[in-house]
C-alpha cells in the first residue's frame, strides 16, 4: 500500500530510508522520523484501537504523550511491550504492533455491542451493575470484563531486555526543550552553571519546530537548533532527548526515564532498552509546555476527530495529512496556524471558530489565503463510525446556549483547538499549590514548595515574546545565585501572528431532540452524561466524581479531559473551577515500564546474594541451598534419591551418633572493644557480664525496652577488653544498629568500640560425640580435653598453618565446636575438616538438620523469638538476672508478663507418634468446640525426632508450664488437619544438659 | 526521596540512613525506680507532631553514626542536623 496521505515534500522526516512495518499483521511503509502514528496516518490508517468501555472505534487523537487513544502491543526482539502510544513510538526497520482491546479484532469487535447497551454501562457501572447476585461476580462478570477490558498483554515470561539506573547531580534542571526550556538552558549555561536539559520527544525545540515565528533573523525552528547545538558543545550542559522527567520528589529529586534503545531495531550489541536517571538538582525549571484543549461535541471520539496541533505537527515534522477534507473547529487563533498549513500544501481547510468577530494577524492572513471561515459557528456532530464522513454544523448565538441553521458538510477530519492546558504535573507532583488562571481557562503553578520554577506556556504564558524573556532572565537569576557569574545575553526580538485570547467556550449544546454522546475522557469513555449523572446521584466532591466515573483516571492522566471534566462539574454545580478544584497529580506523568524501575537488579532479590567462602564447595556436594535472608545456605546435602525429609534425617542422626559439620558463616558476629565493654554488655544482656574470665564464652539474651527478646547468642571474651558476640543471622544488622544506639546516644560515657565482623571470619560448627577426635587431629598440639577447653571455653590455634579460633559452644545439644577462620581460609578449613573427619564419618550438614538438632534439645531459635515472646516465655528465666538493670528489664514486671497463665514453650508429641504436625497449627483443648474455638496457642517449630524417631514439636501456649501432661489437639485448618497431641517438656533429648559438657 | 546533611559525611540521599524515632526522648537511667505509667510513656507513647520535629536518623550506609535531623514532617524541609551529643 502506498503512501497515500504523504506530502511530496516536506516535514523533518529522512526521505532517504524507507522503512517497511507490519500492523495488525498488514504491511507498510514509512520512513526513517516518522512515529508509528504518523507511518500509519500516511498510510491512510486511522483505525487503531477500541474505547475502553463501548469499543467504539478509536483513532488517532494527539501526535505525543497527550494521545489517549492510540495504545498499541508492541513485538520487539521477540518481547512484547503492551501499551505503547503509537503516537511516542518511533519507527524502526521491521516493527511489528498491532491493536489492543478489541476481540477478535479491530475492525470487527464483538465488545462494540456495548454501544448498544449503553444505558447498562452508566457512571460506576462496575458498582451498580455486577453486584447481584454475588456469585455470578466471579464466574461470569468478571470474567467476560476481564477478556473486553483493559489494555494490552502483559508478558508472563523474564523480561530479557536490558535496564540501567544513573545517578546525577546538577545545578538546573530543565525539562523540555521549548523556547522557555532552551532559553533558560542557554542564559544558565552561560552563566557556567551544571545544566542538565531533558526532552521527552527525539527532536528537541517543543513548539518551535512547528509554529512559524521569527527570533531574530532566524525561523524559530533554526534558532532552537542553533542553540541545542551550542548547548550540546558546552562541558557544563547534559543534553538528553527521549528522556521524560515523570517524577518530582522530595528535596528536588527527580527521576527521568531514556528510552535509550526504544526507537532501535534489535542488535547484538549491548545497549540498554532504557535508563532511570535520578537527579538531584539544586534548582528544577518545568518548560514542559502546554497541551491543547479539544472542544466537546456529539460523537466528538470518532476516528479522524484529532488536535488541531496535532494535525500541524503531522504536515510539518512527517510531511503527513491527517485529512484531504479538513474542518478546523477552534475557540481561538491556534487553529488558524493548522488551517494555514493545509492551505499552504493545497489542502483547502473550513475553518468554524466559536467567536463572532475575532481580529488579529493571522485571521487576516487566512482571509487573504481566501480560506473559508465561519464566525460564531460550531460542529454539532461528527458523522461517520470507523472514520468522519461528514459533520453537522450549526450557528451558535451569542449566548452560547442554542444552536441554529444545523446543516452537514462532507470532511474527512475535524481538528480541533479549545485553547491550551499548562502541563503542571511535575510543579504539581513537587507540592506546588495551583492556581487557576482565569483568562486561559486553567490552573497554572503558584506557590512553590520546592526550588523550583515553571516558565513558558506550562505557566500560562502563551505569547513567545513573554516566554523568551523570562526564561532568559530566570535561566541567568538562578543559575547566578549557585555560580556567581553573569552573562548577560540579549532578549532577541520576536515576530509572532497569533494573539493568545480565546472564547471561554468548550462544550457544544445538544439541538433539541438529539442524544449525542459527547466525549471528555477518551480513554475512559466518559461521557458529558455520565459526569451529569454522577451529580445527580449526589457526587459533589471532584475526588469523588473522578472515582465514580473514572475521568481522568486513565493511562493518559486525564491530560486532554480533566479541565472540560471540570468546567462541566462548575457548570453544573454553578461554582466557579477554583472552588470545585482539581485531583492530585501523581508520578509518574506518563507509565514508566518495570523494567526500568528494577533496573540491572532483577532475580529474586533486589539485593545481591551473599554467599560463604565455602559456597561453591556446598555446590559441588549436591547441597540444595534455602534462603536465610540474603544468604543462601545449604539447607541439605542430597545423595541419591533422597527427598528433603530422608536426607536431613540422615544428616541428624550422624550428629547424633558420630560428628557433623555445618557451615555457620552467616551468624552476625560483632567485635565489641574498650575497657567499658563488660560494664556495656552487662545492661545490653539480661545476664551477669562483669565476671566472665578471659577465654570464655557466655550465652546471652537481649531485649528490647518493652522486654520482647530481641537476640540471642554467644559472646566470648577474647582478651581484657575484646569480646566477640555473634547474633543470629537474620537480626545482625539490628543487633550492631541497636548495640550503637545505645553507646552513641544514651551511655556515650562508656568506652566502647563495636564494628561488624561478620564477613571476615568464616564458621564451621563440628558437633557430635566424635567432635573432640576431629579436633584433637585438627590442633594436634593443643590439650582438648574436657578440662583443657570445658564447655563455653575458647582458645586459639593454628589449622594447618592458619590461625584459628576455637569457641566450644554448642546449638545442636552435643559435644561441639564453632571453629572461625579468616574468609580467605574458610574453604581451606572446611576441606581439611572434612579430609580429617573422614575417619570418623564426618558429613555436613544444612540448615533442616540444625533445625531437627536444636527442637528436639528444646533450644529457641526465630521461630520461638519471633518479636513477641519475653525470656519467660522461652524458659529462659534463668537467664534474666535479678540483681541488675538492663535494656527491657522494667517492662518484665508488667502484668501481663507475670500472670500466672502467661504463655510457655513447651513440647509437643502426636498421639499416634506418626503424624507431623503442621508449624502454625494452633493447640486447642476441644477440637469439636463451637467456632471461634479457643486458641491456647501455635506450634512454633516441628521436627521428625532423630533420637526418638517420632514427630516432635514446639509450641508455646498458654500457661504451658500448667499443660505438661495434658491431651490437647493440634488443628491446621490450612492443612485441613486435626491432630491429637500430648503435651511434654520442651527440652525432649538430654534435658540435663549432660552430652554438651561431656 | 530527603537529601539529609550527615554533620560526618555531608549531603547523602535518604536510602543511605535508616530512622530512628523521636530525638527527645531521654532513656530513663538504669536502676532507678520509675513508675509505671512513666516507663509506660517512655517504652510506647511518641508524638506525631505536624511540622517540626527532632528525630533520629542512622548513617546506616555511611559512617554509622547516629544524629539529629530537625525536620518539618509535613513539608519534609530539613532545618538542621546534629551530631548525637549536640543540642538544637
Ligand atoms: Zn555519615
Amino acid at each position: 500500500m502506498s503512501e497515500k496521505f504523504r506530502l511530496d515534500k516536506g516535514g523533518l522526516i529522512n526521505r532517504n530510508k524507507k522503512l517497511s512495518f507490519k500492523f495488525n499483521g498488514k504491511k507498510y511503509s514509512g520512513f526513517e522520523g516518522d512515529t508509528l502514528a504518523s507511518a500509519l496516518i500516511a498510510n491512510g490508517v486511522h483505525l487503531v484501537g477500541r474505547s475502553f468501555k463501548y469499543h467504539r472505534p478509536r483513532g488517532f487523537f494527539g501526535a505525543g504523550v497527550d494521545e489517549p487513544y492510540a495504545i498499541v502491543q508492541m513485538n520487539r526482539n521477540n518481547e512484547v511491550d503492551p501499551n505503547v502510544r503509537a503516537t511516542e513510538q518511533e519507527l524502526f526497520e521491521g516493527l511489528e504492533a498491532k491493536s489492543v482491546n478489541c476481540w477478535p479484532n479491530v475492525d470487527f469487535d464483538i465488545g462494540a455491542i456495548n454501544n448498544f447497551l449503553g444505558k447498562f454501562f452508566p457512571a460506576g457501572f462496575y458498582y451498580k451493575t455486577f453486584m447481584w447476585p454475588k456469585s455470578f461476580w466471579y464466574k461470569v462478570y468478571e470474567p467476560i470484563i476481564r477478556k473486553a477490558a483493559g489494555f494490552g498483554e502483559a508478558s508472563i515470561k523474564h523480561d530479557k531486555e536490558k535496564y540501567e539506573h544513573k545517578y546525577e547531580y546538577c545545578d538546573l534542571l530543565i525539562t523540555g526543550s521549548g523556547p522557555s526550556g532552551l532559553a533558560s538552558a542557554y542564559a544558565a549555561a552561560q552563566n557556567g552553571a551544571k545544566v542538565i536539559l531533558a526532552e521527552d520527544k527525539s527532536r528537541f525545540g517543543g513548539s518551535l519546530l512547528t509554529s512559524e515565528v521569527t527570533i531574530g533573523n532566524q525561523s524559530g525552528k533554526e534558532w532552537a537548533e542553533k542553540i541545542i547545538s551550542e548547548l550540546k558543545l558546552m562541558p557544563n550542559v547534559i543534553v538528553k532527548n527521549r528522556s521524560q522527567v515523570f517524577g518530582y520528589y522530595d528535596h528536588n529529586m527527580l527521576v527521568m526515564s531514556e528510552r535509550v534503545s526504544d526507537h532501535l531495531p534489535k542488535t547484538e550489541k549491548y545497549i540498554p532498552k532504557q535508563r532511570l536517571w535520578y537527579i538531584r538538582a539544586k534548582e528544577v525549571i518545568i518548560s514542559s509546555g502546554s497541551i491543547e484543549r479539544p472542544l466537546v461535541f456529539g460523537n466528538n471520539d470518532t476516528p479522524g476527530v484529532m488536535l488541531s496541533s496535532a494535525a500541524k505537527e503531522y504536515l510539518k515534522i512527517y510531511g503527513v495529512l491527517v485529512g484531504k477534507k479538513p474542518l478546523v473547529f477552534t475557540n481561538n487563533d491556534s487553529g488558524y496556524e493548522t488551517a494555514i498549513e493545509f492551505k499552504k500544501n493545497g489542502i483547502d481547510p473550513i475553518v468554524l471558530d466559536t467567536r463572532k468577530s475575532p481580529n488579529s494577524e493571522i485571521i487576516k492572513e487566512a482571509k487573504d489565503l481566501n480560506i473559508n471561515i465561519k464566525f460564531s459557528y460550531v460542529v454539532v456532530a461528527a458523522k461517520g463510525y470507523k472514520k468522519v464522513k461528514s459533520a453537522d454544523i450549526a450557528k451558535i448565538s451569542d449566548d452560547k446556549k442554542n444552536v441554529s441553521n444545523i446543516e452537514n458538510i462532507g470532511c474527512d477530519c475535524i481538528c480541533v483547538s479549545g485553547f491550551w492546558t499548562p502541563t503542571i504535573h511535575l510543579a504539581s507532583q513537587s507540592g506546588n499549590k495551583t492556581k487557576f488562571k482565569d483568562e486561559i481557562d486553567a490552573f497554572i503553578p503558584s506557590q512553590s514548595k520546592q526550588k523550583e520554577t515553571t516558565l513558558g506556556s506550562a505557566n500560562g504564558i502563551f505569547t513567545l515574546e513573554e516566554t523568551l524573556k523570562t526564561s532568559f532572565e530566570k535561566g541567568s537569576e538562578l543559575s547566578k545565585q549557585i555560580t556567581n557569574k553573569e552573562n548577560k545575553i540579549a532578549v532577541p526580538t520576536v515576530v509572532e501572528k497569533k494573539s493568545s485570547n480565546h472564547d471561554k467556550f468548550w462544550c457544544v449544546p445538544l439541538p433539541e431532540g438529539k442524544n449525542y454522546k459527547r466525549f471528555l475522557d477518551f480513554q475512559n469513555d466518559v461521557a458529558v452524561s455520565d459526569i451529569q449523572l454522577a451529580l445527580r446521584e449526589g457526587y459533589r466532591s471532584i475526588e469523588h466524581v473522578k472515582r465514580y466515573t473514572t475521568l481522568g483516571m486513565a493511562t493518559d492522566q486525564g491530560r486532554t479531559s480533566n479541565l472540560n471534566g471540570l468546567q462541566l462539574v462548575s457548570d453544573i454545580e454553578n461554582k466557579v473551577v477554583p472552588q470545585v478544584g482539581h485531583t492530585t497529580f501523581r508520578p509518574p506523568y506518563s507509565p514508566v515500564s518495570i523494567g526500568a524501575i528494577v533496573g540491572r537488579e532483577i532475580g529474586k532479590h533486589s539485593k545481591p546474594t551473599r554467599k560463604s567462602p565455602m559456597h561453591y564447595w556446598h555446590e559441588k556436594n549436591n547441597a540444595v541451598f534455602v534462603d536465610a535472608g540474603v544468604w543462601l545456605r545449604p539447607r541439605y546435602y542430597k545423595q541419591g534419591n533422597e527427598n528433603l525429609f530422608e536426607a536431613s534425617k540422615r544428616e541428624a542422626k550422624n550428629v547424633r551418633q558420630n560428628v557433623g559439620v555445618c557451615d555457620v558463616t552467616t551468624l552476625g558476629k560483632i567485635d565489641i572493644k574498650g575497657p567499658d565493654s563488660a560494664e556495656f554488655l552487662n545492661r545490653v544482656y539480661t545476664n551477669a557480664w562483669l565476671k566472665l574470665p578471659v577465654g570464655k564464652a557466655r550465652y546471652g539474651v537481649m531485649l528490647r525496652e518493652d522486654g520482647i527478646v530481641m537476640d540471642d547468642g554467644t559472646t566470648t571474651r577474647i582478651s581484657e577488653n575484646h569480646y566477640h558476640m555473634t547474633t543470629t543471622t537474620a537480626q545482625a544488622a539490628n543487633v550492631l544498629s541497636h548495640l550503637e544506639y545505645y553507646l552513641q546516644l544514651v551511655w556515650p560515657e562508656l568506652n566502647v568500640n563495636v564494628v561488624s565482623s561478620t564477613e571476615q571470619w568464616a564458621g564451621a560448627a563440628i558437633a557430635g560425640p566424635k567432635s573432640r577426635d576431629v579436633l584433637q587431629k585438627l590442633f594436634p598440639d593443643l590439650d582438648l580435653s574436657n578440662e583443657g577447653l570445658p564447655f563455653m571455653g575458647y582458645m586459639e590455634g593454628n589449622l594447618f598453618g592458619v590461625n584459628a579460633k576455637i569457641y566450644r559452644i554448642s546449638f545442636s545439644g552435643e559435644l561441639a565446636y564453632e571453629v572461625n577462620v579468616e574468609s580467605d581460609n574458610g574453604n581451606y578449613m572446611w576441606e581439611k575438616i572434612m579430609e580429617i573427619g573422614k575417619d570418623f564419618n564426618i558429613q555436613p550438614y544444612g540448615t533442616e538438620a540444625l533445625s531437627t538438632l536444636r527442637i528436639e534439645m528444646g533450644h529457641v531459635a526465630g521461630s520461638e523469638l519471633d518479636g513477641r515472646t519475653i525470656p519467660y516465655d522461652n524458659s529462659l528465666d534463668g537467664l534474666v538476672s535479678k540483681k541488675k538493670d538492663f535494656i527491657g528489664k522494667r517492662s518484665l514486671s508488667k502484668a501481663a508478663y507475670v500472670a500466672s497463665d502467661r504463655q510457655k514453650i513447651v513440647g509437643v508429641i502426636p498421639l499416634d507418634k506418626k503424624t507431623s504436625i503442621p508449624e502454625g497449627s494452633y493447640i486447642v483443648k476441644d477440637a469439636k468446640a463451637k467456632l471461634p474455638n479457643p486458641k491456647l496457642g501455635h506450634i512454633s517449630a516441628s521436627c521428625w525426632s532423630v533420637e526418638y524417631d517420632n514427630p516432635f514439636s514446639l509450641a508455646i501456649i498458654k500457661d504451658g508450664r500448667n499443660m505438661i501432661g495434658q491431651k490437647l489437639f493440634a488443628m491446621s485448618p490450612l492443612k485441613n488437619k486435626t491432630i491429637p497431641v500430648q503435651i511434654v517438656s520442651s527440652h525432649y533429648v538430654d534435658p540435663k544438659g549432660e552430652r554438651v559438657r561431656s | 526521596m530527603l537529601h539529609i546533611k550527615c554533620p560526618h559525611c555531608g549531603l547523602r540521599s535518604q536510602n543511605e540512613f535508616s530512622y530512628g524515632g523521636d530525638a527527645t526522648v531521654k532513656r530513663p537511667e538504669l536502676n532507678k525506680e520509675i513508675s509505671d505509667q512513666d516507663w509506660d510513656n517512655f517504652v510506647y507513647l511518641r508524638k506525631s507532631p505536624r511540622g517540626k520535629h527532632l528525630e533520629l536518623w542512622q548513617h546506616i550506609s555511611g559512617c554509622r553514626q547516629w544524629i539529629k535531623v530537625e525536620r518539618d514532617t509535613l513539608t519534609h524541609e530539613i532545618f538542621k542536623t546534629l551530631k548525637a551529643n549536640e543540642e538544637v
